[in-house]
């Protein structure tokens, strides 16, 4: 597994305590999951991806991302409606182990474009893995 | 005691390694209120050959044995199970092996399970089945708490009257403590199930018929299929008998979405009902909703092909108690030997075979008609059917009971309403001349 | 120089089933038909399967190859924690299939029955006189069956008050079938942790258990090998709060005519037939998973059950508050009659010595191996002990790569990453069937892979170079899961 110094971290984004970021493109939301994620994984084997048109809550689960030997889920980090996922991730789920800020997950509707506010900066969340 | 090696010096040795006095007292962990306070009430212990003798005694004390001609199938049945089966699967690198955790030395296990996982989808016409179920009761329990899982929403799963009944008290007991609803289709005079009540209810993730049921009767899968699928439910097939694929249109043909049952058929001795073998096996689009383990092949580092346990994130050990199911075995012994089995037959042969059990069937029920017995359910049926009599059975059922004959199962335990009727099978096993001998019995 | 048993021995290529044979072989004879042929109707008629068509040879031939590719207990030592891989008598296997006994149809009337009525009746009395909790049902057909059962007992008990509860706790050390046996019944698990020793605290218990819990399902030896010790304290918070203890009896090799469990307060248990009762494990299964319960419960049972009513044995199907059928018919009758055969076999003083030489020879490796390897928790252990990877990290040598080269050893690895609750958790149970040089030789063996790791690490990260196939890409068959051919 990697060192804090080896992980990669993408400016402009915003991180969530449970390991997604989120990037903002106009109306909508595209969210994926950090470098510290995927390298915890170790390889992706399967995405369990929502369907499209679903809402739901903050810190909701929204899918899951599975290894050979573990499942993590994956939530909400701001209330919405899926508009789309990442139809790739269904063939290749190593795309995330690839460059997990690249290939998203999910894109987003907002409910509250406020709540952006509440999530990390590049430099907080390094702060939280520091631990 | 011989399989306890431990000498009384060797003891010694090793309390002195640990620091220990006595065996007693490895047990300084256990608080005096939880201990067993004398000894346990159990008989003497038996060397190897009392013990055949005390079986022997157990033998003796069975009426009904292998000598005789025992008449029922109702999802337990007598074929012919070749000798090789008993000598191969008695080979104790099968039989004593774990579940493969480890791959690199437990590639026969696998391989085996890929190979019964492959049979199995192919004789069912599904995509996927899985390593196995505990029975075809427990599969079918399965099946329908996965249709749930798909349905989401949906509260409600349907189930054919002609199921086997004790599969159908399983499914009630596995589906009581969550509030989902059971519903039971009835079965029509045709003795197939009867789904038109189907289009007013809402809410039904999966309806379940099995074929051939418990009576025997082939049903109309393809129409039932069309009429399930219109409702907007799953369509869960059923069976206890899969010698009769090697005749009849296998289930994923007729639109299943889910098949699961009893493999016992399959070379497994009846044995009073266990160990069974629920077999199970669904379309591609719903294998991560499956329960059981499931092997798949792959390549070692090397590049050579190999087999593994794989999805596992469905099961318990992973994703406890949002697993698929909470099942942590597959039936092992009874999957290899059912494989084994099915390739002792092979395709041409489970033909004949399914072909020689219909056409017996046929045989006897056109001689219990010439003697006036009515078949009570004209539709096509495999090797049960039910059968009235003009007159009380039940004296002649003594009579060819003396005779080492069991005469069919009396229903009115089942199904109130076919008292006095009887269940019958004959499989390759049961020669002409005893079917010869029940209707000779059978007065107009 | 340790000798070791590891050998690459004669292994054979044998293909896929399908990829040999051809078509109008047979394996099998089929007899000559004796009576006319019947017209099929051709609505109904399919093609048949596309199974291969091969001779018997090919069969046996196939089957023995694959046998060859396998590790079992009679090929050697198979100290797998927690599954109890003891040795599994051969007297057993043949008493099982005495044919009288092994042809009987399942839906057979009582008085046509009764020797396999009484094998069912007197397991009962056994089991019964075994856990001290007096009413049994031999159903469920495994251990995390008889959870299940266990589970739909409690919740057909509370049922009978009236009471709705929605919760269990369940301890961080339990297998991961307990939690999800619970799900099974609508209860949602509350996991509580243990204590820094390894074992629960009475404390934790009382926090958590209110009346909304349906009680607790505790694994006693549990999952470390350490005797829960406060097991009664535990058990008599959560009656007070009207709940029921339920006991998972993987780990009853540990402590037969050693611990009473209604003595604990345990209200119902299972045992697994096939650990502690000898029967074997078949790669997979059949097991068997009987639930014994206390007097008050015994109405919940499974119906039937075999009872004795004179000098005749008859099936009781008079449970009117039953949870009903778990299994179709008796469970996995074949595996009781291994288990009726093993307990008559060993009697209660035997059974006993083999709790407790399993334990002793747990504690001996425990002894041996600490310093090699680190010790999870430095209490007395029961019939199994937990080490980690903890030393060899700064080697960089995982729990896999340990596990790895002792199959090059010709050892079946101990338990590997579970209990979760120890990081590189390995799981050594050896069984009271291992003798004493049996388990030297497995310690210095043990000693030499860990010596190895400090001196030739790749050694390690290449095994197993002996077995049949090197590691197995387990990622790529997730990732395009090929699971039929």
């Amino acid at each position: 597994m990697k060192e804090l110094s080896e992980l990669n971290f993408r400016e402009g984004l915003r991180y969530t305590d449970d390991h997604e970021w989120v990037s903002e493109s106009g109306a909508t939301l595209k969210i994926g999951v950090s470098d510290y994620a995927q390298d915890q994984m170790g390889d992706i084997v399967y995405v369990e991806l929502p369907e499209v048109g679903a809402t739901f809550e903050k810190g909701e689960e929204f899918g899951t991302l599975e290894s050979v030997k573990a499942v993590s889920e994956l939530y909400m980090p701001i209330g919405g409606e899926i508009v789309a996922v990442n139809e790739d991730l269904a063939d290749a789920p190593e795309l995330i182990n690839e460059d997990s800020y690249t290939h998203w997950i999910i894109e987003i509707k907002p409910a509250d474009m406020d709540e952006l506010e509440d999530l990390h900066s590049v430099a907080s969340y390094r702060d939280l893995l520091k631990g | 005691m011989r399989y306890l090696p431990h000498t009384d010096e060797e003891i010694r040795a090793m309390l002195d390694v640990i620091g220990r006095k006595s065996l007693e007292e490895l047990f300084c962990s256990v608080p005096d209120h939880c201990r067993y306070e004398g000894t346990m009430d159990l008989p003497e212990p038996l060397n190897e050959w009392s013990l055949t003798d005390h079986f022997s005694e157990l033998a003796e004390a069975m009426k009904v044995t292998h000598k005789n001609k025992v008449l029922i199938g109702a999802g337990s049945y007598h074929h012919n199970i070749p000798v090789t089966l008993g000598t191969l699967m008695a080979r104790s690198e099968f039989l004593t092996a774990y579940t493969p955790y480890q791959p690199e030395m437990a590639q026969g296990t696998l391989q085996g399970i890929y190979e019964y996982q492959t049979l199995t989808a192919r004789l069912l016409g599904m995509d996927v089945a899985n390593a196995s179920m505990y029975d075809g009761a427990s599969a079918l329990a399965e099946a329908l708490l996965m249709g749930l899982r798909i349905g989401k929403k949906k509260t409600k799963v349907a189930v054919s009257a002609a199921i086997h009944p004790h599969y159908r008290e399983v499914v009630r007991t596995y589906l009581q403590p969550t509030d989902h609803e059971v519903i039971e289709l009835p079965v029509g005079k045709d003795g197939r199930t009867d789904v038109s009540g189907l289009a007013g209810i809402e809410g039904v993730a999966a309806v379940a018929v099995q074929s051939p049921n418990f009576f025997g009767v082939i049903e109309d899968l393809t129409t039932l299929g069309r009429v399930i699928h219109e409702a907007g439910a799953l369509f869960i097939t059923s069976f206890t008998e899969p010698l009769a694929y090697g005749l009849c249109k296998n289930p994923g043909e007729c639109g299943a979405d889910i098949v699961c049952g009893e493999g016992q058929s399959f070379g497994l001795a009846r044995s009073f009902g266990g160990a069974a073998l629920g077999m199970f096996a669904c379309r591609d689009q719903f294998t991560r909703n499956m329960p059981g383990r499931l092997v798949g092949e792959t390549t070692d580092i090397e590049g050579k092909r190999g087999f593994v346990l794989t999805l596992s994130t469905r099961e318990q050990h992973i994703r406890r108690e949002k697993a698929t199911s909470n099942i942590c075995s597959n039936q092992g012994i009874c999957t290899l030997t059912a494989a084994m089995y099915m390739a002792s037959l092979g395709g041409s042969g489970l033909r004949e075979l399914a072909r020689a059990n219909y056409d017996r069937a046929e045989y006897f029920k056109s001689q219990l008609i010439r003697k006036g017995a009515r078949i009570v359910f004209d539709s096509p049926t495999f090797n049960e059917f039910v059968v009235e009599f003009g007159t009380d059975f039940e004296p002649i059922y003594k009579k060819l009971l003396a005779r080492k004959i069991v005469a069919g199962l009396e229903l009115g335990r089942f199904y109130p309403e076919l008292a006095g009727k009887y269940l019958f099978c004959v499989t390759e096993t049961v020669a002409r001349e005893v079917i010869d001998a029940v209707v000779a019995e059978v007065k107009p | 120089m340790t000798k070791t048993p590891g050998i690459s021995g004669l292994i054979f290529e044998e293909p896929l089933l399908w990829e040999k044979g051809q078509k109008g072989r047979h394996g099998m004879s089929i007899p000559a038909s004796d009576v006319p042929p019947a017209e099929f109707p051709a609505e109904l008629q399919g093609a048949g399967p596309e199974f291969p068509d091969l001779s018997e040879i090919d069969v046996v031939r196939h089957y023995t190859r694959l046998s060859q590719w396998n590790y079992g207990v009679d090929s050697g030592m198979y100290p797998l924690g927690s599954c109890t891989m003891k040795y599994n008598p051969k007297i057993n296997e043949k008493l099982a299939a005495t044919p009288e006994l092994a042809a009987a149809h399942p839906m057979l009337v009582d008085d046509e029955v009764q020797g396999n009525l009484q094998i069912m009746y007197e397991l009962q009395q056994y089991l019964a006189a075994i856990t001290g909790l007096p009413g049994v049902s031999l159903q469920p057909a495994a251990g995390a069956h008889g959870e299940l059962t266990g589970m739909l007992v409690f919740a057909a008990y509370h049922r009978s008050r009236n009471s709705r509860r929605t919760k269990i706790l369940i301890p961080d050390t339990a297998h991961g079938t307990n939690p999800a046996s619970a799900a099974l019944c609508g209860y949602k698990p509350v996991p509580i942790k243990s204590g820094a020793n390894g074992i629960l605290k009475v404390q934790s218990i009382a926090e958590a258990m209110d009346e909304e819990c349906a009680g607790i399902m505790i694994t006693n030896p549990n999952t470390l090998g350490l005797f829960e010790t406060n097991i009664r304290e535990i058990a008599d918070i959560v009656h007070a709060k009207g709940g029921l203890v339920y006991g998972d009896g993987a780990n009853m090799n540990a402590i037969m005519g050693v611990i009473n469990a209604a003595r604990c307060g345990i209200d119902v248990m299972h045992l697994n037939l096939h650990k502690t009762f000898s029967t074997p494990h078949g790669g997979g299964g059949p097991g068997a998973g009987p639930i014994c319960v206390t007097a008050e419960l015994e109405k919940f049972l499974p119906v039937p059950s075999a009872i004795k009513d004179g000098d005749i044995y008859r099936l009781n199907f008079n449970r009117p508050e039953s949870v009903g059928r778990v299994h179709a018919f008796h469970g996995n009758f074949s595996v009781l009659i291994r288990a009726y055969c093993y307990i008559r076999t060993m009697g209660a003083e035997n059974l006993k010595k083999a709790s407790q030489l399993a334990v002793l020879n747990a504690a001996y490796i425990k002894e041996q191996l600490k310093g090699t390897l680190q010790l999870a928790y430095n209490r007395p252990c029961m019939h199994e002990c937990v080490f980690s990877d903890a030393l060899q990290a700064e080697d960089k040598i995982t729990t896999l790569d340990i596990a790895k080269r002792l199959i090059d050893y010709g050892y079946h690895p101990p338990t590997i990453y579970f209990p979760l609750v120890v990081h590189g958790a390995l799981m050594i149970e050896p069984t009271e069937t291992e003798c004493k040089d049996d388990i030297d030789q497995f310690i210095a063996t043990m000693k030499l892979v860990v010596q190895e790791a400090k001196e030739h690490p790749e050694l390690l990260r290449q095994a197993p170079v002996k077995a049949k196939l090197r590691r197995l890409d387990e990622t790529q068959a997730a990732r395009k899961p090929c699971l039929c051919g």
